[in-house]
């Protein structure tokens, strides 16, 4: 039976881990490989780098972090941040990526997920959706959140497994940091209505909510924050989950 | 020893190559290559294969010679080779992703897309799935019935002779996951990307 997967997430800068696990016996808590080698050890189905360098000469730090991860991590490495066009996502790849996410370039221009999915196939490429609500709907937003788009996130979701999106993950804005939980309605109508998997993003506080999100029917769930500060281990969090008869890897 | 990566443009294989290093140690000479003369010297080769079964059956063609090389280092001289994913798939007479497209041939069988019962199951297949072993294959030595692969695939192998299947695995339905034919291996799972038990998996075939 295929298990529902648990992906840490670190936010990485400059090379450097702004949010990842809060351990204080590391040797080195900004080394994003030393935190996503605890991870996978830990249990972790895959990893994920959001790559949130805000200068154009830091961004070649990721490449690095990316290639050195991938040499001592056997687990699927997804990242995303910043990512603009092919060339982007195929040096990504190159240094060891399994799978690129990609947030802005996907609105502007949907060709790169189209052209990107036919060249390296649809298993690598991830379209990162932040969707906030709006009147009766949900809205998307670019540039990390920062713009909104007009664009109905429903619509765009079905539009992206058309151009070939391997998976979506969907980040509420509205529940991002907040602790308080996914948003459950926007991760049942979107995995509900695209043949695709979904990973739920934005919100979660408690290992309750990772049940939840499963139960919205996505099939795996993204955290930071609750992993971060050492609130709960990758395998708590499985074996909750497994208490609860999600099916799981343990 | 000398283990040969296919490098033949078809997608990313860095992951395949850090692997099969990091279990090779310096014990075992891995190559990453399209040399024709290299992979003829070779003691093994290891097919990985991503995109399409098209785009990679291209890859090889595109490759003057590579096809006649590969099929004289696994037929003739059936010195061992491992297929993973689309490498697995390739392996058939016939694929039908994107448009109707002439396999290997080297194991009998047909690779159709999954079947998701009208939407029950998404595809592609993603993620960490069982494996049911049902053969007895050198590739499986050490590893337990029921443990964990990583997956990524909509197209699912279905060979005529079902003795060459040496597990499965249920999504949708019971899907062909691995294969053995003498000295011809395949994986539809990704051992590079399943842990400790997909690195076992790579030991077993370095050291066949």
């Amino acid at each position: 039976m295929l298990k529902n997967r648990i992906i840490p997430c670190l936010d990485v800068k400059n090379g450097r881990v702004v949010k990842g696990i809060n351990f204080v016996d590391l040797k080195d808590a900004g080394d994003p490989v030393e935190q996503a080698k605890i991870y996978s050890d830990g249990g972790a189905d895959e990893i994920c780098f959001l790559d949130i360098t805000a200068s154009n000469e830091n961004r070649d730090t990721i490449y690095d972090v990316v290639e050195k991860t991938s040499k001592k991590c056997f687990v699927p490495l997804t990242v995303g941040g910043g990512v603009r066009s092919i060339d982007d996502i195929n040096k990504l790849l190159n240094c060891g990526a399994d799978k690129v996410s990609i947030n802005t370039a996907a609105v502007q221009n949907s060709k790169v997920v189209e052209d990107s999915s036919r060249k390296f196939g649809s298993q690598c490429i991830v379209v990162a959706i932040d969707a906030k609500r709006k009147d009766d709907g949900w809205e998307i937003f670019t540039h990390g959140g920062r713009n909104p788009t007009g664009i109905n996130a429903l619509e765009f979701a079905s539009k992206m497994e058309k151009s070939g999106a391997g998976e979506l993950l969907v980040t509420s804005m509205d529940k991002d940091g907040t602790q308080s939980g996914y948003d459950i309605e926007l991760m049942q109508k979107i995995s509900s209505m695209v043949n695709i998997p979904v990973i739920a993003s934005g919100g979660v506080g408690t290992l309750d909510h990772l049940v939840d999100g499963i139960k919205s029917g996505a099939s795996a769930v993204l955290a930071a924050s609750i992993f971060h500060y050492g609130t709960y281990s990758v395998n708590e969090a499985k074996e909750y989950l497994a208490s609860k008869d999600i099916p799981v890897r343990i | 020893m000398d283990v040969t990566i296919l490098d033949y443009k078809s997608g990313n294989i860095s992951s395949v190559i850090n692997s099969f290093k990091e279990v090779a140690k310096d014990k075992v000479n891995i190559e990453v290559t399209s040399d024709l003369n290299k992979i003829k010297s070779s003691d093994k080769v290891v097919l990985p294969g991503q995109g399409s079964f098209k785009s990679c059956i291209d890859g090889l063609n595109s490759i003057t010679g590579m096809i006649d090389t590969l099929s004289e280092f696994a037929l003739n001289n059936k010195k061992p080779l491992l297929g993973i994913c689309v490498g697995l798939q390739m392996f058939a007479d016939v694929g039908y992703e994107e448009v109707e497209t002439k396999g290997l041939g080297w194991i009998s069988g047909k690779v159709s897309k999954i079947d998701n019962k009208d939407g029950k199951y998404k595809l592609p297949h993603i993620g960490w799935n069982q494996i049911n072993i049902v053969k007895d294959s050198k590739i499986f030595k050490g590893i337990e019935n029921n443990s964990h692969m990583y997956f990524v695939h909509s197209y699912e192998f279905i060979p005529n002779d079902k003795s060459v299947t040496a597990a499965t695995t249920d999504y949708a339905s019971k899907i062909v996951c691995a294969v053995e034919k003498e000295n011809i291996f395949g994986t539809q799972f990704h051992p590079e990307k399943s842990d400790k038990t997909g690195l076992k998996v790579i030991d077993n075939f370095i050291n066949l």
